[in-house]
């Protein structure tokens, strides 16, 4: 939900992608993706699953290079940096993975540490307040010691969210922080992003096909369809949109432009 | 132009080699140095693989003191068994066998290892905590092999030895004094350095095909199973291969040396 009271901070894009293009061989996953994301502000990406969301995603954080267009975040232009620039460039962001990724050889507290204990200077009881105090954001204190293998779905998740946050990044990215777990968890993990977007005021930009968490912690919503933003408003007004495509996804109907044949084997081509 | 595939696939796993071996030397000097990735390598590597090194190498030193009577004893030359056999296993055998088990046993585990965290995102969560993967990852691994492998083939060498000569002194009633005398004889220091080299080459062989293969995963559990069968029959291949001219080399050498 959007705050107004929140006070508005516009000095240029924090997250700029202007242009996007991306295919692998024949299928055209972004065909000129435009979206700028503000200081502060938490942008939701919706849309169906293989429509290229994850894939932009990786071009915030230049996992993966597009083949046309920019992304330019707090105004530097990925593409001028080097692999070592780049590297070191990523220590802004902090992302959290659909499954959480975390490292399966290490404890939680040591997957949640790792930045801090790659990245700065602090000493190892500083690593340790600090990441205790990471879990206990995701609701999750006392259990550093445990191995990702011992955890629930949605735990790893969280722990995944809490080591994303660790090392204080300026600019969070969520990959379908909520897909697959209870209405409960989603609840939680909800209200943990918007605490860290607007308890926090991190800039965020995650991407989801989960609907009702869509509204819950965007300040502005935006669909992707065949690898471009067609929509993006706020949550109210996003609901209310007339484009057929937005009420298609909003009201989970099989029918529509969406899943039309002849749209989706011109998305072929 | 396009090259057929019979070409096209050997020279690109060539090029991709060479590419992540240049990667693993540029960030091998650079900090932070993690010592405890390296020493946890070294003992994964290393010390877990002692047990199957000692049995493969006491059996090859055994059979290769049989076949040794063999064909020796048609030429009433079965005094040079000790020679044959230390000579076999320090400049061939114990760097080959080993390089082939630890491709099987260490290999295939990197290549297994780091496929499962490509497919489950782990790698691009290092990336993204601004940790190189090829520095992370790969360097420790691939050092660990180097450091380790020339040990076990030391060890090889050792058992091998110990293998022939229960075989030619128990079963082949030799003369233990003669034997042992006769092993040593025709064995300098440079020949014993040859087999370490190797040891050496192979690891790393070994830790960079093994880890290259994980780090090119691609679709799921099916393609971890893929990887993992790729880094030991490409690190097999690679050392047979690489042998041949690794010891082209090694004899082109000799004379400077042993001058």
């Amino acid at each position: 939900m959007s705050d107004p009271s929140r006070p508005a901070v516009d000095d240029g894009p924090v997250v700029a992608l202007e242009g996007l293009h991306k295919s692998f061989g024949d299928l055209v996953v972004l065909d000129g993706l435009d979206l700028e994301v503000r200081q502060g502000e938490s942008v939701v990406v919706i849309g169906g699953s293989g429509t290229g969301k994850s894939v932009m995603l990786k071009h915030v954080i230049g996992l993966i290079r597009p083949d046309a267009g920019r992304v330019v975040v707090n105004g530097v232009d990925l593409a001028s940096l080097g692999h070592r620039e780049l590297t070191t460039f990523r220590r802004r962001f902090g992302m959290a993975f659909q499954e959480g990724a975390l490292f399966d050889s290490m404890t939680v507290a040591e997957n949640v540490g790792f930045a801090l204990r790659r990245l700065t200077d602090l000493s190892g009881a500083q690593v340790r307040e600090r990441v205790e105090e990471c879990l206990r954001m995701v609701r999750l204190e006392g259990t550093g010691g445990k191995m990702p293998a011992e955890l629930s779905g949605g735990m790893r998740r969280r722990v995944g969210f809490a080591r994303a946050i660790a090392h204080e990044p300026a600019i969070l990215l969520f990959d379908e922080p909520t897909t697959g777990l209870d209405p409960v968890i989603t609840a939680l993990v909800d209200e943990v992003i918007l605490e860290l977007t607007e308890g926090l005021g991190t800039t965020a930009l995650t991407i989801t096909h989960d609907m009702e968490s869509a509204f819950r912690i965007a300040d502005r919503v935006g669909l992707l369809y065949r690898g471009r933003i067609v929509a993006l408003a706020p949550p109210e007004e996003f609901r209310r949109l007339d484009d057929p495509r937005v009420q298609q996804f909003i009201h989970g109907r099989a029918e529509g432009p969406l899943t039309d044949p002849r749209e989706l084997a011109g998305a072929e081509v | 132009m396009t090259l057929p595939a019979v070409v096209e696939r050997p020279v690109a796993e060539v090029g991709r080699f060479f590419e992540v071996l240049w990667r693993v030397l540029l960030w091998t000097p650079r900090p932070p140095y993690d010592w405890r990735q390296l020493a946890r390598q070294l003992v994964r590597v290393g010390v877990d693989s002692v047990p199957v090194i000692l049995l493969t190498a006491l059996f090859t030193g055994a059979v290769l003191a049989l076949q040794s009577y063999t064909v020796l004893a048609r030429f009433n030359a079965e005094g040079f068994i000790g020679s044959l056999v230390a000579l076999s296993l320090v400049l061939e055998l114990s760097p080959v066998i080993g390089g082939l088990i630890i491709a099987g046993r260490v290999g295939s585990s990197m290549g297994a290892e780091i496929g499962t965290m490509r497919v489950t995102e782990q790698i691009d969560a290092l990336e993204v905590m601004a940790t190189d993967p090829v520095h992370y990852l790969m360097v420790p691994r691939v050092w660990a092999l180097v450091i380790m492998l020339p040990m076990l083939v030391l060890l090889g060498d050792v058992v091998g030895m110990a293998g022939g000569y229960l075989v030619a002194v128990v079963l082949l009633e030799a003369n233990p004094v003669v034997y042992i005398d006769n092993s040593f004889q025709y064995m300098d220091l440079w020949d014993l350095f040859q087999g370490l080299a190797k040891g050496a080459f192979f690891g790393l062989l070994v830790g960079v095909i093994g880890c290259q293969k994980g780090f090119d995963t691609r679709g799921g559990a099916e393609g971890v199973g893929r990887s993992t069968t790729r880094a030991v029959v490409a690190a097999s291949i690679a050392i047979l291969i690489s042998d041949f001219f690794l010891t082209k080399v090694l004899n082109w050498l000799t004379p400077w040396v042993t001058g």
